[in-house]
């Protein structure tokens, strides 16, 4: 069905805003939130694994925190959620940089801009009017977080496959250093977790940004955005 | 319409005040009854409410799965690192489903090692037959599933070579062990095959100490600790999956490393 008649430019203004983009496409969408449940699986059944021999002496995870009712249950849920953390995490990678999503939303990150967030923040300035842009420090730690958890399949395979990755293993400075490896890729993610859900609760608009998709990008902005290097 | 099996005058409400304590006492009772039978309910069938059976089948089918993958990642012809026996730990770590207190030591004068399943030659072996083999040392470093690990030095012969002396079938899936502390236990057989997996008679050049599994005991370089059982009484080669004493429980049944 044809639509009635309309000024050109009005159309192409239309098109331009209508048709960009979301900021949060579905695709990230998906596996934003596969990726937030296996994490709570990875992290809570790590936990119960982690209380049989503790990596800090003194430091336990009590049965409430823990994901399995002993050991061999906490296992069998890190052994199975390792797949969904591994492959879902591959096709983020390879969607983040193929698409350009990496380079256009995370970079460039510039020294004094994180120091001028940080200050803005001390002084209680969040600014979040705008949802498609993120601050320095936003972007420096989802770069943080994101090779945090590639360092955890790294590592969580050194740790399963000791003797068959043993090259590995002494690259990350043996057995123990890879557990302990381990145990500091999940309090860097675990503290993003909290800092990432607290703004998540100020801000609400981002929490349904990631589930309907957000705003729309303005097509000029992402070319714009999509040249720079 | 009032029910038949209801009493037609109800107690007074000052009599159920007068008895208030003993009956709340009774509830708390109750409720803790029911509480420690919820809990003996838990130990007998080793199911929890945290964990419904759904759950538990799709995690164990994964585990299954892992099982295979890591079948694929094992490579036969990958040694271990080894070590310097400066290194080997005196005693090693003792670890076991039950306390190093209730160890049974077993006598190796009488002590016969059973065969079963598909080996051409069923004879039981004795302690000195076993010694007679030609032995092989190694030391390598002990992972538990837990997340400790020290370095071990083993002494014994090689699951190989005598799997081959007793006509074995090398191309059978699985070699199972008895033992005398009622652990059963498997292996596949690619890792029986392994040159770093051991009938092992000795610890750090000694005669292997009661706790350690004496007169023998199976040390592997590519498995977890609890896939290598003590006071082994018993090996069977064959193709039906024998599975053992965590597994049964739900730990993975490959646990190589």
């Amino acid at each position: 069905m044809k639509s009635p008649a309309s000024p050109k430019s009005e159309h192409a203004a239309v098109n331009r805003v209508a048709h960009g983009r979301r900021l949060h496409p579905w695709p990230v969408r998906i596996m934003h939130w596969i990726n937030a449940a296996t994490m709570l699986v990875m992290i809570t059944s790590g936990w119960g694994i982690y209380d049989d021999d503790v990596v800090i002496r003194g430091l336990h995870f009590g049965q409430a925190w823990r994901l399995g009712d002993w050991a061999a249950w906490s296992l069998n849920w890190h052994f199975a959620g390792m797949w969904f953390l591994t492959l879902n995490g591959i096709a983020y990678l390879t969607y983040g940089f193929l698409t350009g999503r990496f380079r256009e939303r995370l970079l460039p990150i510039r020294l004094t801009d994180i120091l001028h967030t940080i200050a803005e923040t001390l002084r209680l300035q969040i600014a979040h009017e705008d949802l498609t842009v993120y601050n320095a420090v936003q972007k420096s730690l989802y770069i943080l977080v994101i090779v945090a958890g590639a360092s955890q399949v790294v590592t969580g395979l050194a740790i399963w496959k000791p003797v068959q990755f043993s090259g590995l293993v002494s690259l990350l400075g043996g057995f123990q250093a890879a557990r302990l490896i381990h145990f500091a890729g999940m309090t860097v993610i675990v503290g993003f977790l909290i800092v990432h859900v607290a703004l998540a609760v100020l801000v609400p608009q981002t929490l349904w940004a990631m589930l309907s998709g957000g705003p729309r990008l303005p097509r000029a902005s992402v070319r714009r955005m999509g040249s720079e290097p | 319409m009032r029910s038949r099996v209801r009493p037609n005058d109800f107690s007074s409400a000052g009599a159920f005040e007068l008895h208030r304590p003993l009956i709340k006492s009774l509830e708390r009772r109750g409720l803790l009854r029911a509480g420690l039978s919820l809990g003996a309910l838990t130990l007998l069938t080793g199911c929890d409410v945290k964990r419904p059976e759904a759950v538990e089948a799709a995690l164990l089918a994964i585990s299954r799965m892992n099982d295979g993958v890591q079948a694929l990642l094992f490579d036969p012809n990958h040694l271990a690192p080894t070590y310097p026996e400066a290194m080997i730990l005196r005693p090693p770590k003792f670890n076991a489903y039950y306390d190093v207190m209730d160890v049974k030591p077993v006598d190796g004068s009488t002590w016969r090692l059973e065969l079963a399943g598909l080996i051409a030659e069923k004879r039981p072996w004795t302690l000195p037959d076993l010694q007679a083999m030609p032995q092989r040392s190694m030391v390598i470093r002990h992972v538990c599933v837990e997340g400790w690990d020290y370095i071990g030095g083993w002494t014994g012969v090689p699951l190989r070579s005598f799997l081959e002396r007793v006509g074995a079938d090398l191309s059978a899936k699985y070699v199972a062990f008895k033992t005398a502390d009622d652990y059963p236990s498997s292996i596949d057989m690619a890792t029986a095959l392994h040159p770093q997996t051991l009938l092992a008679l000795q610890y750090g050049g000694d005669t292997l100490a009661d706790p350690f599994g004496y007169p023998v005991r199976l040390r592997m370089a590519t498995k977890l600790g609890y896939k290598n059982p003590k006071w082994v009484t018993a090996i069977e080669v064959t193709n039906t999956y024998p599975g053992g004493y965590w597994e049964k429980l739900g730990f993975p049944w490959f646990g190589g490393i």
